[in-house]
């Protein structure tokens, strides 16, 4: 019998979440028996070359990219599980959210104290360029998100046991200290 | 010797003073019952709802209710647990909760009714309001994005001629809540220090504080709130 | 200025428990509240500044910045949409150059909106500067605005003089009463003063068991036995007051404006009678913002009662029978019509109910018993004094003895007030008011309930449908969900004190699901989080209106379920209703490039 496929991204995240999945320490090993990866940072593989069973989504979506690799991760993934504050709720990239979209792209190019030498007021425009949404939106604000481990991130110990109960289709028990939101 | 009152929730038997109120007897008889907005011997708000009981299949709020004798109290239900979550999960849709950076994280009780909740995402859409951060005053910094507005400050701060330092303004979703220019001019550290203490979130914050326990070490951590009371099952 | 403000403050014996006045009388005189004025206040009366803002900024027609000479309050409720609001207030921002919310021609007019104002039988409606402008058309807007600039008073810009009292000088008003059935009841011939009268040869306690016998239950709505209240109120040691909840502000109700302009001595009278049950030495009646043009007449009235010796002292020269009442005015706020937050508004403070126990007949206006009755709850009991407890319970039905004024407004030929019997079926009110082609009627103003045709067999009454009087009749041609509901819970939104979670936040999820859902974005699911999120509302909130608040919704998705299926695409499971090509709209306009969706 094949393994379950597991793919994972990160959209407006910091790659914290991917950082607690690696400190499952030696679990990783047991990790590759149990699954395998498709499109990934973990094995490098950069487009989906099958379907897979597991979407692990970190970060919300600020631009347009965010958005297009999300709604390609919901096409691909039977399941798609937000995982970490920013994915679940837009995190700290959600602060400015409420702030109008212009005035945080003259802070970041303009006005902002470690704008450097933008005399000309240069505003990034290029078409290569993903374009910067409104507001940062949380995952399932933009399609359907199956599960939900919060945390900042979620605890080593919370994406293992997730993925395991996902896996092996136990009932996940969880210890209290495992979901926390910081 | 004052008589007691007998009354029960969920069956069990429990004992209350004359004219006390269902949530203050319920916690000295053992029984949790979350709340937000009740501080023990401030007047109570009935503002949160979560500690909404039934009795005689009414709903009620504990702390605004005296408990009668012969009381049939239903606390630990499925349609009040879903009730209490969906508050919650309001409160947390309807400010701007931005746990991993806010000092009052691991010791805020709306986040702690969260754990104990099990909310792993409100089941409303968040609205990401505006909200302005006010930090005139020299020991209090008001940050509204984290305020639930359970008026525990308004009841609980007044000057030595009486006037409250908090009060609202505004009313509805408007609402917000605002530190007296002249009547908080110079406080204690002391003051400040209670007047955190009393915010059950992170929306009164004493400034150049905070951050102080590591994580791991605050107050709900390891324990859920109200497991001094009665652990989770 | 400041010493006109410490006029006004001392006024008032600076006493904190007039806030609601102090405000009133400074925001008329200088159209608006300013900080420097908040701190006099504060200083004044021993109130912390943020105490004073408290109660400033809890009420619609206080302001802390300028709402210009005049200042145009134009309704928005339901019923005027219905009589062509969107072109009025159209003419008037065209007129002005400037949108509602406000101020235009040099700071000079103001443009607001507001919640109903009581005159849903002759919309459009504004009030500018305390004066009510009726049967608004566009054409009349700018003659409206013409006089406005030209410096006009606002008094004499009226072109039509209103029915009955209307026309009395001290009034002298568009408004028309409408009066379309009269009944047996209120508006019945009575000699003026003869139940008062009467009762100082009874008991207090008689008189109680005289109005408990007749059934009477409150007309505000909830329905409360009145005689049940007194006796409630008499036990608990006094001083003791009687209040009258002339809030009046469910959308779609004006009956009371119109007891208050042909009945006023009816109402004091009555009054009079509640403080000799309940050993009361003084009355308050709680008249909403809006009616305060009434405010010279009634003022007038009572002195008249006084001089007859029907209110003051020694009343109808029983020893020690003194009873005074003072009118104590709204400032906007729907939820000040709940008995308790009626009462703290009177007190000076934000109108937030309070929490039961203790109620109000135990520890009411300044921590003493008090008794809170509606207008038409205490005109009824002068009828019952004089005719007899059995006359009036032979009225109506088991559980509603009496008769009850309606207030019908909408899609009809004949709106106006219409005194019925309890136990009228609704198909029957709907003929008589003139209609054909009925959609829906909604009962009980928003926080009622929204039936069908399939119900117009269904009675008026607390055995079937209660209400505290509104009906807005919704012809067929009605968007109900559009036209209706959206305005019902922006309403709620606009009117709730903010205390309780549930209503301070659940009713803005639902309305925004709502327009999620008329955004064509709703799946089926969206329908069931609407039941399950107002079922919650229902139990979860303090007071009448947070309980309610779900109701425009919850009601007419039981009853009109196939207007909201509608709306849905029943294919997709989920829909978040995220655009894209909105969301980038602006960060593109910005730096100037064009989307590549």
């Amino acid at each position: 019998m094949s393994k379950p496929i597991v793919a994972t991204t990160s959209l407006a995240g910091c790659f914290g979440c991917h950082m607690s999945l690696l400190d499952i320490d030696e679990r990783i090993l047991e990790l590759f028996q149990l699954v395998e990866f498709n499109k990934s940072p973990i094995d490098d593989i950069k487009t989906f070359t099958k379907q897979c069973d597991i979407g692990l989504i970190e970060g919300g979506c600020c631009n347009s990219e965010n958005i297009h690799v999300l709604k390609d991760f919901r096409k691909n993934c039977k399941i798609i599980v937000s995982v970490g504050e920013c994915a679940i709720m837009g995190g700290l990239p959600a602060l400015r959210n409420g702030i109008p979209v212009k005035e945080c792209l003259a802070e970041a190019y303009l006005d902002g104290p470690t704008v450097g030498n933008n005399t000309e007021g240069i505003l990034p425009n290029n078409e290569e360029l993903p374009m910067i949404l409104d507001r940062v939106y949380p995952c399932h604000e933009v399609v359907k998100v199956d599960y939900h481990l919060p945390g900042c991130p979620p605890r080593a110990d919370l994406i293992w046991e997730a993925l395991v109960a996902l896996v092996t289709g136990n009932e996940l028990k969880l210890p209290y200290e495992v979901v926390k939101f910081d | 010797m004052s008589e007691k009152i007998k009354f029960t929730i969920d069956g069990k038997q429990c004992l209350a003073k004359k004219g006390q109120n269902v949530l203050d007897a319920a916690l000295e008889n053992g029984v949790y019952i979350p709340f937000l907005c009740h501080v023990k011997g401030v007047k109570q708000a009935g503002s949160c709802r979560i500690c909404n009981v039934k009795v005689a299949g009414r709903t009620m709020t504990a702390c605004t209710t005296p408990v009668a004798p012969g009381m049939e109290v239903e606390n630990d239900i499925p349609e009040l647990h879903d009730l209490r979550l969906a508050i919650i999960e309001a409160l947390f849709v309807e400010g701007n909760h931005f746990c991993p950076s806010c000092e009052k994280s691991g010791n805020c009780e709306l986040q702690a009714l969260a754990y104990r909740y099990q909310m792993m995402v409100p089941r409303f859409p968040y609205s990401f309001p505006q909200k302005e951060i006010d930090a005139s005053n020299s020991k209090i910094l008001i940050d509204r994005n984290r305020c639930v507005l359970c008026k525990r400050c308004i009841r609980s701060f007044q000057d030595d001629q009486g006037r409250n330092l908090f009060a609202f303004k505004s009313r509805g979703h408007k609402v917000e809540i605002n530190i007296d220019k002249e009547c908080a001019v110079n406080l204690s550290d002391e003051l400040a220090q209670e007047i955190m203490d009393v915010c059950p979130v992170g929306a009164l914050i004493r400034k150049e504080k905070g951050f102080n326990e590591p994580i791991g070490t605050r107050k709900y951590d390891k324990k859920p709130i109200g497991s001094e009371i009665t652990s989770v099952v | 200025m400041r010493t006109t403000v410490k006029t006004i403050i001392e006024k008032y014996n600076n006493d904190k428990t007039r806030l609601m006045d102090i405000l009133m009388d400074i925001q008329n005189n200088f159209g608006f509240i300013s900080d420097k004025f908040v701190e006099v206040i504060a200083r004044e009366t021993g109130l912390s500044i943020v105490d004073v803002e408290q109660t400033l900024t809890f009420y619609h027609f206080f302001s802390k910045k300028p709402v210009g000479e005049y200042a145009v309050y134009l309704n928005n409720s339901v019923v005027a949409n219905m009589k062509g609001r969107a072109a009025v207030a159209k003419a008037f921002e065209e007129e002005l150059g400037c949108k509602f919310g406000n101020l235009c021609d040099d700071g000079k007019i103001g443009l607001y909106n507001t919640a109903c104002i009581g005159m849903s039988d002759q919309e459009p409606a504004a009030i500018i500067n305390d004066t009510v402008f009726t049967s608004l058309t566009p054409l009349k807007v700018k003659g409206i605005v013409q006089q406005m600039r030209e410096g006009k008073k606002v008094t004499e810009m009226i072109d039509v003089i209103g029915d009955g009292n209307n026309s009395s000088p001290l009034i002298n008003s568009m408004v028309f009463n409408n009066i379309r059935k009269e009944g047996p009841v209120l508006f019945s011939e009575y000699e003026v003063g003869a139940a008062v009268k009467k009762v100082t040869e009874m008991t207090p306690n008689e008189v109680v068991d005289e109005v408990k016998s007749s059934y009477l239950r409150g007309r505000g709505g909830a329905g409360f036995p009145t005689g049940l209240k007194w006796e409630f109120c008499r036990k608990s040691e006094g001083p003791r007051y009687i209040h009258c909840n002339a809030d009046e502000g469910e959308p779609g109700t004006f009956k009371e404006r119109v007891i208050l302009t042909e009945l006023p001595k009816l109402l004091f009278e009555g009054m009079a009678i509640a403080a000799y049950a309940l050993d009361a030495k003084e009355g308050i009646i709680y008249l909403r913002g809006e009616y305060k043009y009434l405010k010279n007449y009634l003022e007038a009235v009572l002195e008249e009662m006084k001089t007859a010796n029907l209110l003051g002292e020694n009343i109808c020269g029983k020893k020690g029978f003194d009873f005074e009442i003072r009118i104590q005015f709204g400032a906007g706020a729907y939820v000040c019509g709940e008995e308790s937050a009626l009462i703290e508004s009177a007190e000076g403070k934000r109108g937030e109910p309070r929490n039961r126990p203790p109620f109000p007949v135990q520890k009411g206006y300044l921590g003493m018993p008090t008794v809170v009755n509606n207008v038409e709850t205490i005109c009824t009991v002068v009828k019952i004094i004089n005719n007899g407890a059995d006359w009036f319970s032979m009225m109506g039905s088991h559980e509603s003895t009496g008769t009850k004024l309606i207030s019908v407004s909408g899609d009809c030929d004949f709106p106006g007030v219409y005194a019925i019997e309890w136990g009228m079926r609704i198909r029957d009110l709907l003929e008589i008011a003139g209609t054909e082609d009925v959609l829906a009627v909604q009962i009980g103003g928003p926080s009622g309930v929204c039936i069908g045709s399939k119900e117009f067999k269904r009675t008026i009454s607390f055995e079937d449908i209660p209400t505290g009087g509104a009906i807005t009749i919704i012809g067929k041609d009605r968007d109900i969900i559009k036209d209706v509901v959206v305005n019902y819970m922006d309403f709620f939104i606009d009117e709730s004190c903010g205390s309780c979670v549930p209503c301070r936040a659940i009713t803005v999820l639902m309305r925004n699901k709502l327009q999620k859902i008329i955004d064509g974005n709703g799946v089926m699911n969206d329908l069931d989080d609407l039941v399950d999120w107002g079922a919650k509302m229902k139990i979860a909130n303090r007071c009448g209106l947070g309980q309610t608040a779900a109701n425009p919704i919850l009601t007419t998705l039981e009853n009109f379920r196939e207007k909201y299926e509608a709306l849905i695409d029943k294919d997709s499971d989920y829909n978040t209703g995220f655009d894209l090509e909105k969301a980038v709209a602006d960060s593109c306009a910005y730096v100037d490039r064009v989307p590549n969706l």
